[in-house]
C-alpha cells in the first residue's frame, strides 16, 4: 500500500504521570478523549476522563476464536495488541439517522439531519488502525461523492498513536506493511518505554497542532539512547507476529481462484454470522431502513452497518445473487485482499487479525490464503507457490 | 426449372461450399413451391418428406393445445431452413407449420435425398453437418424459451 | 453531480403527473419537481433512486426522453414491497428522488458506426433514453436496428412506439416474442436469433444491450459470432442497491460498483465475471 514517507520528528520523554496532563489538556480544548479501557472482559474504546482509567497493567491473549485477558507483571497502561473495537465506530456510526419526513396532504416534507458532530481524540491508535482510518478515508471521502457524516466527524478527530510493543498471537502488520510502527496520520505518536519499572512514554508529533499540544505538556529532551528504542521496540515488534500473509500478486492469486475448491471447505465452517465485518477496521458496508411511525405520518431512514455475509445483502427481485455461504465468503475475503485494490488503491486489510480472533470458528485468513496459494486455482495449475512460513 | 434454382441454392449459406456434384444431386430435389397465407406446409403426424428453404414470408410452428388453439414456439422466416423430420425414422412430423404471410420456398424432397444419401454417405454426411447446426441452434433456442427469463421470478 | 439535492443521501420531491399501466405488471410514471425548477437533466441508461413514503426506496432506470428533459419518467415492473406501492400512487402524489446516477449508453461515441439496439422484456425501458436520442440525431449513424424480444404479445413494452418506430423508413425494427397464440403474425422465438439476420456491418457497429443477464449472456456471444467487436458491446447490469454513490458497498460485482462504475458496462470489462456464479 502507498504510504506517506516517514516525517521525521524529534522525540521527546513524556514522563508516565503527563499522560494525565494529555488528557486534561485535550479535553480542555474541547475534545472527547476516546481510549482504551477494560470493559466486558476485554479492551474497548470508551470515554476517558482520566489516565486511570488506561488497561494498566494488563493485556490480552489472542489466537484464533479467542480472546482473553491476562494480568501483566508490570504496570504497562499499553501493553496489549488490539480489542475487538476499531476507531470506526466514532468515524462511520454504527447506526445514524440520515432524516425524517412527515406526512403532508399527499406528500411529504423531509426534514435533514444536521446532528452535533462530536469533537474526539483518540488515545491509543495503532499504526495497523491509522491505516484502516486512511483507507476509510480513501473510500468515504476521496471519490466523487463524499460520505457528509463520515467526513464532519473525521475532519475533527485529534489522533494520539500508541505504538505497538506486543503484538496479539493474530496480528499480521507486518506482512501488509501497515506496522507495528505509527509513521503517519497522528496528531502525536507514543512509544511506551519501561526504564526500571518506571512507565515513560517518548513522543513525537506528526503535525503542527500536535506540537503545539506537546508544548502544554511539561516533558524533558530524550537521550539519543531513548530515541534508538522506539526502532528497537518497533522491530522487535516485528519479530513477534502471530501470523504472517504472503501478499505477493494476491490481486492476480485472487482473481483466478474464484472457482477455487478452498471456497467449499471454508464455507463448511463459515457460519455467515458476520462477526468478521463488525470488527474489521475497513469494512463500511451500510443498508438503510425506512421506518414509519403506526399511524403512518412520520418515517425516517436509517444507515446502518451491513454485512456481505447476510443473504438480504445482494437481494434482487428473485432472490440474492450470492445465495451460497461459500460465495458470500469469497466476495468478503475477495474484495478485501484483491477487488479492494482495483478499487481503492491499496488491499482492504491492515493486518489487526481482528477477524481471526472474533471469528467463532477461528476461520484464520491467513491460513486461507495459504491453502488457495498452495492447492493451485481452477483456472490454472501453474501458480507461484511461495512458501509463507 | 431445375437450371434456375441451382444458382440459388448454391448461394445459398446452408449449402455453401458444397461439391458441385452434390449440389446437382441436391438440386435434382428441389422445386419452387408457393404457400397462401393460413395454409399448411405440413400438419402434425403427416409423412415428413421435404424440408424447406424459405425464401419470402413467414412460416409459424404450432402446437395445437385442447383449449387454447395453436400455440406458436417459432417462427421460421426469409433465409432460415424449415424442417428435419424427414431424416429420422419414422419420418413424421411433429409440430404443424402454417405460413403467416405469402410465402415462397425452395421444397427438398427429402424421399429423394434420403436415396441420395444412402448411395452417397459423402453426401450424407455433409447434409447431417448442416442440420446438426440448425439443431443445435433450435436446442439453444429452445432451452432460453425454456427458462422464461422474462416471466416474473417472484 | 446530481441535481436533484446537494446531500445526495437526501430524497428531492416529485410530483406524479401520470401513472400509465403498460403490461399487466409494468407501469410508467410521469413525475415533476414538486418544488418548481427546470425539470430533470440526465444521460440515457441513467438510473435514479425513488423513495415512496414510509415504504423504501429503489433504484429504477429512467425510460424519458433526455432531448426534453421537462419530465422525468420511469417504468418498472410492480415486483417488490416498494414497486408494488409505487403502482398504487396517484396523479398529485408525492415521490421522493434521487439522482440522476451511474453511466450511460455511448451515443455520442457510437457516431459514424452502425447501431444495434438489443433488449428484452422491461430492458426496453433504460434503452428507449437511448432511441430517443439516437433518432434525434439520427443523421449522425449509419444503421440503427432495435431488436426487441418479449415473453409474449401482451408483454410487449411501448407496442405504440415501436411501430413508430418500425414505420420510420430508416430505422430497423424487429420484435419477436417466446410464444404467440394463433393471433399473433410476428416473430416467435428469442431475440438472440433475430440478431444473425438484422441488417448491419458488425465490424462498424455499436451494440446496446438490456435485458435479463442470461439473455445478455446469449446476445452477446451471436453478438461476437456476427464479428462485434468486444469493446463495442455495452450492457446494462443490475445489483442491489442502497446508497447509489459507491458507499453502501452491495452492488459490487468483483472490483467494479454496478452504482458508478455501471449500470452501463463495456462488455470487455466484465466479461470473466459474467459466466463466473454468485459473484
Amino acid at each position: 500500500m502507498s504510504v506517506p514517507p516517514h516525517r521525521v520528528h524529534d522525540q521527546v520523554r513524556l514522563p508516565g504521570e503527563q499522560l494525565q496532563t494529555l488528557i486534561e489538556a485535550l479535553r480542555l480544548l474541547g475534545y472527547r478523549v476516546m481510549g482504551p479501557k477494560v470493559a466486558e472482559g476485554a479492551i474497548v474504546y470508551d470515554e476517558l476522563t482520566s489516565a486511570a482509567e488506561l488497561p494498566v497493567g494488563w493485556t490480552d491473549e489472542q489466537k484464533g476464536g479467542s480472546y482473553r485477558l491476562v494480568k501483566r507483571n508490570d504496570g504497562a497502561a499499553f501493553g496489549y495488541a488490539l480489542g475487538p473495537h476499531s476507531w470506526k465506530k466514532y468515524l462511520h456510526p454504527a447506526v445514524h439517522r440520515l432524516w425524517k419526513a412527515k406526512r403532508e396532504g399527499n406528500g411529504f416534507e423531509i426534514s435533514e439531519e444536521t446532528p452535533e458532530v462530536p469533537k474526539l481524540a483518540f488515545l491509543g491508535v495503532r499504526a495497523c488502525e491509522l491505516h484502516a482510518i486512511a483507507i476509510q478515508d480513501k473510500v468515504l471521502t476521496q471519490g466523487v461523492f463524499r460520505d457528509p457524516i463520515y467526513s464532519s466527524r473525521r475532519e475533527n478527530v485529534f489522533i494520539v498513536a500508541v505504538n505497538c510493543s506486543q503484538p496479539g498471537g493474530t496480528c499480521f502488520c507486518e506482512s501488509m506493511g501497515t506496522g507495528p510502527q505509527a509513521t503517519f496520520g497522528f496528531d502525536l505518536a507514543l512509544t511506551e518505554i519501561n526504564v526500571n519499572g518506571r512507565h515513560d512514554f517518548l513522543v513525537e508529533a506528526g503535525t503542527d497542532r500536535g506540537t503545539e499540544m506537546l508544548q502544554k505538556i511539561p516533558h524533558e529532551g530524550a537521550t539519543e539512547k531513548e530515541k534508538k528504542t522506539v526502532a528497537e521496540i518497533a522491530a522487535q515488534a516485528a519479530q513477534h507476529m502471530g501470523r504472517q500473509l504472503n501478499t505477493h500478486e494476491i490481486k492476480e492469486l485472487f482473481y483466478r481462484s474464484l472457482e477455487h475448491p478452498r471456497w467449499d471447505e471454508v464455507a463448511e465452517r463459515c457460519l455467515n454470522c458476520a462477526n468478521c465485518t463488525m470488527v474489521c477496521p475497513t469494512c463500511f458496508c451500510t443498508t438503510v431502513e425506512d421506518v414509519t411511525d403506526l399511524a403512518g405520518t412520520e418515517a425516517e431512514r436509517w444507515r446502518k452497518w451491513d454485512s456481505c455475509f447476510t443473504a438480504d445483502f445482494s437481494y434482487i427481485h428473485g432472490g440474492s445473487v450470492r445465495a451460497s455461504r461459500k460465495s458470500r465468503y469469497r466476495q468478503w475475503l475477495t474484495h478485501k485482499l484483491a477487488t479492494w485494490i482495483d478499487q481503492f488503491g491499496s488491499s482492504g486489510c491492515v493486518g489487526c487479525g481482528r477477524c481471526i480472533t472474533w471469528c467463532p470458528v477461528a476461520i484464520d485468513l491467513t491460513e486461507e490464503v495459504l491453502a488457495i496459494r498452495q492447492a493451485g486455482s481452477t483456472d490454472s495449475a501453474a501458480l507461484p507457490t511461495k512458501e509463507e512460513q | 426449372m431445375l437450371d434456375s434454382l441451382r444458382p440459388v441454392l448454391a448461394e445459398h449459406p446452408f449449402l455453401s461450399d458444397l461439391s458441385p456434384r452434390h449440389l446437382d444431386l441436391v438440386v435434382g430435389c428441389a422445386s419452387n413451391v408457393r404457400f397462401e397465407a393460413g395454409k399448411y406446409l405440413f400438419r402434425e403426424e403427416e409423412d415428413a418428406n421435404q424440408f424447406y428453404i424459405i425464401r419470402e414470408g413467414k412460416v409459424a410452428v404450432e402446437i395445437r393445445t385442447p383449449h387454447r388453439g395453436p400455440l406458436t414456439v417459432q417462427t421460421v422466416s426469409a433465409g432460415e431452413i424449415l424442417g428435419w423430420s424427414w431424416l429420422l425414422p419414422p419420418y413424421q412430423w411433429h409440430f404443424d407449420a402454417r405460413a403467416v404471410e405469402p410465402t415462397r420456398a425452395i421444397a427438398l424432397d427429402g424421399k429423394c435425398l434420403r436415396v441420395k444419401c444412402e448411395n452417397d454417405h459423402d453426401l450424407g454426411y455433409e447434409l447431417l453437418k448442416r442440420f446438426a447446426q440448425i439443431m443445435e441452434q433450435r436446442l439453444e433456442a429452445t432451452r432460453l424459451q425454456v427458462l422464461d427469463i422474462y416471466g416474473n421470478p417472484s | 453531480m446530481s441535481p436533484t439535492n446537494p446531500d445526495p443521501m437526501v430524497p428531492t420531491p416529485f410530483r406524479v403527473q401520470r401513472v400509465r399501466q403498460e403490461t399487466h405488471d409494468t407501469f410508467t410514471l410521469e413525475l415533476e419537481p414538486a418544488r418548481g425548477g427546470n425539470g430533470f437533466s440526465f444521460q440515457a441508461g441513467q438510473f435514479n433512486m425513488l423513495y415512496v413514503f414510509g415504504v423504501g426506496e429503489v433504484p429504477i432506470s429512467i425510460s424519458g426522453d433526455p432531448t426534453r428533459s421537462k419530465m422525468l419518467v420511469h417504468t418498472t415492473r410492480a415486483v417488490g414491497t416498494v414497486t408494488k406501492a409505487m403502482r398504487r400512487l396517484k396523479r398529485g402524489d408525492i415521490l421522493g428522488v434521487r439522482g440522476p446516477f451511474g453511466s450511460h449508453w455511448p451515443v455520442e461515441v457510437a457516431a459514424g458506426s452502425d447501431v444495434v439496439i438489443v433488449a428484452g422484456g422491461i430492458g426496453l425501458a433504460p434503452l428507449r433514453p437511448a432511441m430517443y436520442e439516437l433518432l434525434s440525431r439520427r443523421d449522425q449513424y449509419d444503421k440503427v436496428v432495435l431488436l426487441y424480444g418479449a415473453r409474449t404479445p401482451e408483454e410487449i413494452l411501448f407496442p405504440r412506439e415501436l411501430e413508430r418506430w418500425r414505420a420510420h423508413f430508416d430505422l430497423e425494427v424487429h420484435v419477436t416474442v417466446d410464444r404467440a397464440m394463433g393471433g399473433w403474425r410476428g416473430n416467435v422465438g428469442v431475440v438472440t436469433t433475430l440478431i444473425q439476420k438484422a441488417p448491419f456491418n458488425a465490424r462498424s457497429t455499436t451494440a446496446m444491450v438490456c435485458g435479463p443477464e442470461v439473455m445478455m449472456r446469449f446476445t452477446v456471444m451471436e453478438l461476437l459470432k456476427r464479428g462485434v467487436k468486444t469493446d463495442n458491446i455495452h450492457i446494462s447490469m443490475e445489483r442491489n442497491m442502497k446508497c447509489a454513490i459507491g458507499f453502501c458497498g452491495h452492488c459490487q460485482f468483483g472490483p467494479v460498483f454496478v452504482c458508478k462504475d455501471g449500470p452501463v458496462f463495456v462488455y470487455g470489462r466484465i466479461k470473466d465475471l459474467l459466466t463466473k456464479w454468485e459473484i
